[in-house]
C-alpha cells in the first residue's frame, strides 16, 4: 500500500470524517489518496483558514481537528493557526508535504524546515523519515494532540517517501515511554483542597478552558452547588458554568465585570481549575488576588505555579477530580452560614456595577446592543465565533454563553481573522447547529478568502460584521493611553461587504437603523447559505469596564 | 496544618506555597531521552526560548541504543529550576529527568589545556599535572597538552595555576554525573 494510503486508513481508524486544506506540488500523493478514500475535505483559500477551520471543528466538536497542507509556502501559512491552537489547547493534527528527501537541506523548490519554525508552538512533531514509521507517526499525533493537556502536533511528509510501498498493518497502540499525562489527582491534595474550601470565608472558583477541554462543566457546576461558591470564567471558560445564573460572577479579567474581579481581589481562597492566571487576568502580578490562597487543578505539571504560586497543586483531569473534590467537601458538612457575608458583599458589587452602556436614543447601533439584539435573534441558542479585538470582548460581555462549546475565539494568541474559518470548522463539526461570526471590520478582511470556501462547500455560516470603521481595541487604547493620537487604526470605507459577499456568492446586508436592527439580524438567520451582515455601530464607543495593562483588579475603570 | 485524612479544619494562613523559587544552587540534570533526530534541538530551544543559560552540556549513549543519556548544568540562582524541569518533562521524547544535587552525586568532566611551555616552565607545568593528576598527551616545543579529569571545581583550579605560564587554549566535555549509592540516576 502506498503511505498514503496507509495515512488515510490510519486518519479513519482515528474516527476523522472531515480534513481542510489546500493542495500543492509536495503533498500531492495525499491529495491523491485523499480522492477515494471516504473523507470529506473541505478545500480552503488559504491555508491559514484552514488551520483555523480545523481548530474550529475541534473547538466545537471536541474531536481532533485536521489540516492538509504542502510544502514551504503552505506550511509557513499554517504556521499563525499552530500557533493559535497551542496558545489555547486546541486538539489539532496538521499534516504537511515536505520536498523529497535528496532536495531536503538544498533550498528546494517550495522548501520551508517546517518543523524547525515550529518547534516552539507545537505539542509535539515529527518529521518522517522512513515511510515504515508514517502510520504509527499518525496515530501517535492524534493520541498526543487529544490527551493530557491538548494541542497542535504536526507530521511533516517528504513526498517521496509519502509515495513509498509500504505493508500496511492497522496500528492499535501507541508507544510513548516519556509522555504519560497524569490523569488522577492526589487524593490527599484533593482532601487538602475540601478541607481548604471548607474553612475558605471568601472563596472564588475560577475556572478556564481546562474545564470545557475536560468536557468538565457538569462536574464545575455540581462542585460551586455543593455550597454557594461564586463562579467566574476565564475568556477561554465561558460556558463552562451556564450564564445567567445566582453564582455567576461573570468574566474576569481585563474587560471582565467589577464583580468578577473585586471578588477576585478580595478572595482568601481562589479555586482554580484549568486555567493559567494569564497577564490578561491577573494585571498587576505582585497585586493579584493579595489575600488569597490558591487551589490549582491542571493537567499540565507546567502550569502549577508558573505566574502564581499555588498553595494546593492537583495535577490532572477536572473530570475526575472535580467529583472527588465536591464529594470530600460534602463529606465536610460546612457551616453554610459563613459565605453569607461574602455573598452579600458580592451581591452589593453586581447591583452597585452592573455591565451596561449609555444606550443611544436615536437610530444609531451601538455595538453592545448589536451583541444584545443577536443574543435575542438567536435565543441564545447557537456557536458563536469571533475575532480579536472590541467586538469580542463585547460578544464576551453581553452574550450569555450556556453552555460549553457554543464561544469559540483566539484567546490566548489573539488572532485577528480567525472567527470567519473557525466558525466554518465548527459548522461542518456541527451541521445541524446555528454558527454565527461575530466579526471585527478589521479582522474580516483577514481571512475574507473563506467567503468562496463556505459558498462552494455550502457551508451556511451566518457572518454579523461589528463596523465601526476603526481598528477599535488599538484605537481605544490610542484614545485612552496615547494621548488620541489615532495612527493608522482607520479602515476607510472599503470594502463594500455587501457587493463583497455578493461577488463570492453570499448573501450581502447592511444595517445602521437600531430599530431595523433585530428584523435583519432575524433575516439573515433564517437566509440560507452564508450570510455577511453589514452592521454599522457607533465608531468610537470604548469597551469598558478595563483594568488598564500593568495595573491591578481594583484600579478598574469605566 | 490540618492533615488531610483527618476531619481536623484548616487554617489558610497555614497554607504555604510551593513555588519556582530560585535555589541559589547550581543544578545537575541529568535526563534519558529517545535518541530521536531534534531531540536536542527541542531541549535546548526550551531553554534558549525562555532565556535560560545551560552552563554545560554532555550527550552520549546508554546501554540502550534506543535512549540516550544527556547531563547539563544550570545555574539555579539565575533561574527558576522547577519551571525548567517541569518544561523539559512536557517534551514528549524526554523520558526521564533526575535533578542531582552536586552533594550527593560523583560528577567528573574531562578537560584538555594546551599551555605555552619553554624550557624552564615545562617542568613547572608537569609538576603541577602531577599534583592534580593530569596527563600529559602531547609536548611540542613551545606547548605542552595535559589532560584532566575531575568535577568541575577542580579543573577550574588547574586553569588557575597555569594560567600564568600562558593558557593557548582549553577544550572541556561538560560533566557527566551518576547519583551517590545504589539508586539508579
Amino acid at each position: 500500500m502506498r503511505a498514503v494510503d496507509a495515512v488515510m486508513e490510519c486518519l479513519k481508524a482515528e474516527g476523522v470524517k472531515h480534513v481542510f486544506g489546500i493542495p500543492g506540488g509536495a503533498n500531492l500523493p495525499t491529495y491523491d489518496a485523499l480522492y477515494d478514500a471516504g473523507l470529506r475535505h473541505v478545500q480552503c483559500r488559504h491555508e491559514q483558514g484552514a488551520g483555523h477551520a480545523a481548530e474550529g471543528y475541534a473547538k466545537a466538536s471536541g474531536q481532533v481537528g485536521v489540516a492538509l497542507a504542502t510544502s514551504g509556502p503552505g506550511a509557513t501559512n499554517l504556521v499563525t493557526a499552530i500557533a493559535d491552537a497551542m496558545m489555547d489547547s486546541v486538539p489539532t493534527v496538521f499534516i504537511t508535504g515536505q520536498v523529497r528527501t535528496d532536495l531536503l537541506g538544498t533550498d528546494g523548490f517550495q522548501e520551508a524546515d517546517v518543523t524547525g519554525i515550529t518547534m516552539p508552538i507545537v505539542k509535539h512533531s515529527i518529521m518522517i523519515q522512513d515511510p515504515l514509521e508514517i502510520p504509527t507517526a499518525i496515530h501517535e499525533a492524534f493520541h498526543i494532540a487529544r490527551t493530557g493537556r491538548p494541542g497542535p502536533v504536526l507530521v511533516d511528509i517528504p513526498q517521496d517517501l509519502s509515495r513509498a510501498d509500504i505493508p500496511y498493518e492497522p496500528v492499535d497502540s501507541v508507544h510513548l515511554p516519556g509522555y504519560q499525562p497524569t490523569k488522577e489527582g492526589n487524593t490527599k491534595q484533593i482532601r487538602l483542597a475540601a478541607k481548604a474550601l471548607a474553612n475558605a470565608r471568601r472563596p472564588v472558583i475560577y475556572a478556564g478552558g481546562g474545564v470545557v477541554n475536560a468536557e468538565a462543566s457538569a462536574e464545575l457546576v455540581a462542585l460551586a452547588m455543593s455550597d454557594r461558591f461564586p463562579v467566574t470564567c476565564t475568556l477561554m471558560g465561558l460556558g463552562a458554568f451556564p450564564a445567567p445564573h445566582d453564582q455567576w460572577l461573570g468574566m474576569l479579567g481585563m474587560h471582565g465585570t467589577r464583580s468578577a474581579n473585586y471578588a477576585m481581589d478580595e478572595a482568601d481562597l481562589i479555586c482554580c481549575v484549568g486555567a493559567r492566571f494569564d497577564d490578561r487576568i491577573t494585571g498587576k502580578l505582585s497585586e493579584f488576588a493579595p489575600r488569597a490562597k490558591f487551589i490549582h487543578i491542571d493537567v499540565d505539571p507546567a502550569e502549577i505555579s508558573k505566574n502564581v504560586p499555588a498553595h494546593i497543586p492537583i495535577v490532572g483531569d477536572a473530570k475526575q477530580i472535580l467529583p472527588k473534590l465536591c464529594a470530600e467537601y460534602r463529606a465536610l458538612e460546612t457551616d453554610a452560614a459563613r459565605l453569607d457575608g461574602w455573598l452579600e458583599r458580592i451581591r452589593g458589587w453586581q447591583e452597585k456595577h452592573p455591565l451596561g452602556y449609555e444606550d443611544s436614543e436615536g437610530p444609531e447601533i451601538k455595538p453592545q446592543y448589536m451583541i444584545e439584539a443577536l443574543y435575542e435573534a438567536t435565543g441564545g441558542d447557537a456557536i458563536v465565533t469571533s475575532d480579536v479585538g472590541q467586538h469580542q470582548m463585547w460578544t464576551a460581555q453581553y452574550f450569555h454563553f450556556d453552555a460549553p462549546r457554543k464561544w469559540i475565539n483566539s484567546g490566548g494568541l489573539g488572532t485577528m481573522g480567525f472567527g470567519l474559518p473557525s466558525a466554518m470548522g465548527a459548522k461542518v463539526a456541527m451541521p445541524g447547529e446555528q454558527v454565527v461570526c461575530v466579526a471585527g471590520d478589521g479582522s474580516m478582511i483577514m481571512n475574507v478568502q473563506e467567503l468562496a470556501t463556505c459558498v462552494t462547500e455550502d457551508i451556511a455560516v451566518k457572518v454579523f460584521i461589528m463596523n465601526n470603521g476603526y481598528l477599535g481595541m488599538v484605537r481605544q487604547w490610542q484614545e485612552l493611553f496615547w494621548d488620541r493620537r489615532y495612527s493608522a487604526v482607520e479602515m476607510g470605507s472599503s470594502p463594500d461587504w455587501v457587493k463583497l459577499a455578493e461577488a463570492f456568492g453570499a448573501t450581502g446586508m447592511r444595517v445602521d437603523d437600531k430599530a431595523e436592527l433585530p428584523a435583519v439580524m432575524k433575516r439573515a438567520l433564517e437566509t440560507e447559505g452564508p450570510v455577511v451582515c453589514d452592521v454599522r455601530v457607533t465608531p468610537e464607543e470604548n469597551c469598558y469596564p478595563m483594568i488598564p495593562a500593568g495595573q491591578a483588579a481594583r484600579d478598574m475603570v469605566g | 496544618m490540618g492533615e488531610p485524612g483527618t476531619k481536623e479544619v484548616l487554617n489558610l494562613d497555614d497554607l504555604q506555597a510551593s513555588s519556582g523559587f530560585r535555589t541559589g544552587r547550581k543544578h545537575i540534570l541529568s535526563l534519558l531521552v529517545e535518541n530521536k533526530p531534534g531531540v536536542l534541538a527541542r531541549i535546548s530551544g526550551l531553554f534558549a526560548r525562555r532565556g535560560f543559560n545551560i552552563d554545560s552540556l554532555a550527550v552520549g549513549p546508554t546501554d540502550d541504543d534506543k535512549i540516550s543519556r544527556i547531563t547539563l548544568t544550570v545555574d539555579g540562582a539565575s533561574h527558576p529550576i522547577d519551571q525548567v524541569t517541569k518544561q523539559l518533562h512536557k517534551l514528549i521524547h524526554v523520558i526521564k529527568i533526575r535533578d542531582l544535587d552536586p552533594k550527593e552525586a560523583v560528577a567528573r568532566e574531562l578537560a584538555l589545556f594546551k599551555i605555552s611551555a619553554d624550557g624552564d616552565s615545562r617542568g613547572q607545568i608537569m609538576e603541577y599535572a602531577e599534583i592534580f593528576r593530569g596527563r600529559i598527551v602531547d609536548v611540542s616545543k613551545r606547548s605542552v597538552t595535559v589532560e584532566l579529569t575531575g568535577p568541575d571545581d577542580k579543573l577550574e583550579a588547574f586553569e588557575q595555576m597555569i594560567r600564568p605560564f600562558g593558557l593557548i587554549e582549553m577544550v572541556r566535555t561538560g560533566e557527566i554525573a551518576v547519583s551517590r549509592g545504589r539508586s539508579v540516576t
